[in-house]
């Protein structure tokens, strides 16, 4: 399914009132952009794993790869003083051919660099160099790990992924990722594995601390829960099992007003592998780009009219705003 | 009017105050203080309402705790041991009963 077909089925769910009336109803809408805190790359949807939430739908055949020029042009952007995080997220960012490169020249701008793999490629011949290269330019690494028992974990991102993460954790751990004294930050994504929302986020983390601990002797900092958005691989699952309108419907019915003051899209601005810009990653895997008249890649970047720019909703907007809200550093309402 | 068991009735539970507004809104305020986290984890709370459930056969609740539980990472076999519990205690009540039957019997047999 395309973007538009996808946003279709979102419209048409009918237990929902359209996102936009929902904040408006709430005195919330329309959401601007208050700053470009973080920039958040997308470096292609080429991956060695197809987990079933994948909203970009990613995958060993996957052709997109951000190119060393957008690469280069995202470094000059991330001079701008006003970001302080760059986010890298795919995909499987190892398997972009520039990702060492872009990391080295990163690494020595002095900003927060979140890399977002899914560990099982740190296994792979020719990938496990990316450890000391992460830990080399004091790179954060977060990764998805959907449950703490293998068998819920593998139902979500492939048979055996749960054991390949947890010896990937291994070896982070035996070079200082996960241990407070470090530094070197290594953190978890609960993502529910089938159509229901996620728990309160302070007692997962407690739950996965202990479980990981116990059962296999790794240890993480911290953990981000993080709804599944309906969009993408997750959203063809909810067809297929029917579970999508029951699904959308708890979206809605936990609609969460004081969320919308924190969602990630009024700090984020989001690049996808052409050099595209977009409002968030999840608007990027639906084809949505920034508003029309917005600079639209990153060879017109322009900070002065992007930082309060308004942001580009729709229905899938209801999975960042739901219970304690959600976004790609987890809940955002305590 | 469809059957009376209706899965989007789940969602009415909210409005359950109406007509009796202020009697609701107190059932509201108990509930809440009875289900939210204390000396037993939110954890804990969710397995005693879903063996509660099913021992009271509410398919509103079983839905509602079913997804709770599944929120909160109990796993499926937490999840039927604690309806296991239930049962075993409905089973348990029951047989208790029999204590009623047997002396009876003793009573008015020669």
């Amino acid at each position: 399914m395309d973007g538009r077909e996808q946003l279709g089925l979102l419209r048409g769910t009918g237990r929902c009132a359209p996102f936009s009336e929902t904040l408006a109803g709430a005195d919330k809408g329309p959401i601007r952009a208050e700053k470009i805190d973080i920039l958040q790359l997308n470096l292609g949807t080429r991956c060695n794993l197809a987990c079933g939430h994948c909203h970009v739908q990613a995958g060993p055949r996957g052709d997109k790869a951000m190119s060393r020029e957008v690469l280069a042009r995202c470094l000059d952007l991330a001079c701008d003083g006003e970001v302080s995080v760059v986010d890298i997220t795919g995909g499987a960012p190892e398997l972009n051919p520039h990702l060492e490169w872009f990391l080295g020249e990163a690494g020595a701008l002095g900003k927060r660099l979140i890399v977002r793999s899914n560990l099982v490629i740190l296994l792979e011949e020719g990938y496990e160099r990316f450890i000391e290269i992460y830990a080399k330019n004091r790179v954060e690494v977060v990764s998805s790990l959907p449950d703490w028992r293998a068998a819920r974990a593998d139902r979500q991102r492939g048979a055996g992924s749960f054991d390949r993460i947890i010896r990937a954790i291994r070896l982070l751990n035996e070079r200082g990722y996960g241990r407070e004294s470090s530094g070197l930050v290594l953190d978890l994504v609960h993502n529910p594995a089938g159509a229901y929302l996620p728990g309160p986020q302070k007692a997962l983390e407690r739950e996965y601390r202990k479980r990981l601990l116990d059962d296999h002797g790794v240890v993480f900092n911290g953990l981000y829960s993080i709804t599944n958005l309906p969009i993408g691989r997750f959203l063809e699952y909810l067809v297929r099992s029917d579970n999508l309108v029951d699904y959308m419907a708890d979206l809605c019915g936990a609609f969460n007003p004081a969320a919308v003051d924190r969602v990630m899209c009024r700090t984020t601005l989001s690049v996808g592998w052409d050099g595209s810009l977009y409002d968030c990653d999840f608007n990027q895997a639906l084809g949505l780009p920034v508003r029309r008249g917005m600079p639209g890649n990153v060879a017109d970047f322009d900070p002065g009219r992007l930082r309060e720019r308004e942001i580009v909703i729709d229905n899938h907007c209801y999975g960042c705003v739901a219970g304690s809200g959600s976004s790609c550093q987890g809940a955002t309402v305590s | 009017m469809g059957g009376y068991y209706d899965t989007e009735d789940l969602a009415d539970f909210q409005n359950i105050a109406e007509f009796a507004n202020e009697q609701g809104e107190a059932f509201f305020r108990y509930y809440q203080a009875a289900l939210g986290e204390g000396a037993l984890t939110e954890r804990e709370k969710s397995l005693i309402a879903l063996a509660v459930a099913a021992v009271e056969k509410c398919p509103y609740c079983i839905d509602a705790y079913t997804t709770k539980c599944l929120s909160l990472g109990i796993s499926n076999d937490e999840m039927m041991e604690a309806i296991h519990t239930g049962a075993a205690m409905a089973a348990g009540v029951i047989l208790a009963h029999s204590t009623q039957m047997r002396k009876i019997v003793k009573k008015k047999e020669m």
